[in-house]
């Protein structure tokens, strides 16, 4: 792999990019969970257990699965593909959410297991894929282990800004002049372009 | 006889509220506080008054009170404004109240109508707790609290096929509305949950840019309403039913004889059918609340 200088802070500096992308979306679909929820669940602190409890969990399989995928010939395709599943795995949520929600309301009296099925259905695996990201990124901008401490560092700093944004952003903007599918739609859409980039980024610059 | 809680112009206003402040920090007597799953639970006493506080921060938002001297009395306009949906569904049989407070809608309705069925939906049991021990609220095998989340509760509700006469929405405090009982969806929901003649009332807001998107999501699901407002006191009252609204004449006809019944509360019912309009006074392109677009508690800041 002939790689100079330049292209590979321009990799390294998209990488940090799609990290801040993936945070903010994480977040974004959470606090949209919520809304998500309500109508059939309520809106009681016990929904919002259910959300948080399947965001962390997701997320933990994810940096596991993703953690262990870096092991094995890491490259920028790979990376694309955890955003653009992502994005697929999104599209039943937005699409058959409330049929699932429907099925789940009847067979479930007690609101804290119905919403916790639910937040399972709906949101587990787009945020396990989400969750994958994080590791695999670390290890991709890894060049020796010297510095492996300091790039995770700054890896989680990025994609928790991305974070902090997306909270913010969500609950105090979004929600007031869009519809909640219409942001979910466009998170897919993002999730799909930062995808693509990653995989153009290696035919671009990183010729093999 | 009516205490007249609010009052006209800037100046005064200010100067009563600095007083009422500096007033209820200075005299009031907490007799209980609580932290629930949901807010700071207070109740005060203060001028032979017992009211029920649920938010302290934004300026001490008294819930319900009572009079000590006369616990007849609704001591607050909104909750006399409440009783107008007699003037849609004079008989009510079943009756579904959605927030409970300090029970004081549900008590009366009770006395009012003894053999009514009663259902209160409840999301804080500390506030169950309360209204029945310092507020004098109890259930019988007419009247029972469900604690539940109110949507929750009429999706079960429509499940089991029940149905109301009337329908009390009396769930929003001055800081908070929970956002998914303000949809068309979830008026649609409850509609589905009314008798032929049955009624809808709201006690809600009449200010703010939530003003004309609330009424907006009203006019999507019920097509015409009465909005109930009156000069002294920042709520409203929505009255919706699934038929056609009755005209001012039967209005007027069915508060005279309730007036004499409703007197010992301090309803001055008389008076309600003037100032019930069908008139649209709000900006009709907003955007009707729908459970995909629902900022109610922004809409409000605005």
């Amino acid at each position: 792999m002939t790689v100079s200088p330049a292209n590979n802070t321009v990799i390294n500096g998209l990488i940090l990019l799609l990290a801040f992308v993936s945070g903010f979306i994480i977040m974004a679909i959470e606090l949209l969970g919520g809304r998500i929820l309500a109508p059939y669940f309520g809106s009681s602190i016990y929904v919002w257990g259910s959300i948080i409890t399947v965001f962390m969990l997701s997320l933990a399989v994810g940096y596991l699965l993703g953690g262990r995928w870096s092991l094995n010939n890491p490259n920028l395709i790979r990376h694309g593909s955890f955003f653009i599943c992502a994005a697929f795995a999104l599209v039943p949520t937005i699409y058959l959410g409330e049929a699932a929600m429907d099925r789940v309301f009847a067979a479930i009296d007690d609101p804290r297991y119905g919403s916790l099925l639910v937040s399972a259905l709906l949101f587990f695996l787009p945020t396990a894929f989400l969750g994958m990201i994080a590791p695999y990124s670390v290890r991709l901008l890894v060049e020796n282990q010297q510095h492996s401490g300091q790039i995770a560092g700054t890896l989680y700093f990025v994609s928790t800004l991305g974070s902090a944004i997306g909270t913010l952003a969500t609950s105090f903007y979004l929600v007031l002049y869009f519809e909640v599918d219409q942001i979910l739609l466009t998170l897919c859409l993002t999730l799909v372009i930062a995808g693509v980039s990653a995989i153009l980024a290696k035919q671009y610059w990183l010729n093999t | 006889m009516m205490t007249k809680s609010r009052h006209g112009n800037t100046l005064g206003t200010v100067l009563l509220c600095v007083f009422c402040c500096m007033h209820s920090t200075v005299a009031a007597k907490t007799i209980h506080k609580e932290k629930s799953l949901y807010r700071n639970i207070v109740v005060r006493e203060s001028n032979n008054r017992r009211c029920l506080v649920f938010s302290v921060k934004r300026g001490d938002k008294n819930q319900t009170c009572t009079d000590l001297r006369d616990p007849n009395l609704l001591v607050f306009a909104y909750v006399r404004m409440v009783f107008a949906g007699l003037l849609v569904n004079p008989k009510p049989n079943k009756i579904l109240v959605i927030g409970l407070g300090g029970g004081s809608i549900p008590t009366t309705l009770s006395e009012l109508f003894p053999n009514a069925g009663i259902d209160i939906v409840e999301i804080d049991d500390a506030v169950v707790r309360v209204a029945k021990k310092y507020f004098a609220f109890q259930e019988n095998e007419r009247m029972k609290v469900i604690v539940s989340d109110a949507r929750v509760y009429i999706r079960r509700a429509t499940q089991r096929g029940q149905q109301y006469d009337m329908i009390i929405l009396d769930a929003f405090t001055g800081d908070y509305i929970p956002e998914h009982l303000m949809t068309v969806e979830f008026l649609e929901e409850a509609k589905q949950l009314m008798t032929a003649d049955g009624a809808l009332i709201a006690n809600t807001f009449s200010n703010s840019l939530l003003y004309h998107h609330e009424s907006v999501t009203y006019q999507r699901a019920f097509k015409t309403f009465f909005n109930f407002k009156m000069s002294f006191t920042g709520n409203r009252v929505i009255i919706a039913t699934t038929k056609q609204l009755p005209e001012l004449k039967l209005l007027t006809h069915r508060a005279h004889l309730f007036a004499d019944r409703l007197d010992r509360y301090g309803i001055e019912f008389e008076s309600y059918p003037d100032h019930m309009s069908r008139e649209i006074d709000w900006d009709p392109s907003k955007k009707p609340l729908t459970d995909q677009f629902s900022p109610a508690n922004l809409l409000r800041g605005d």
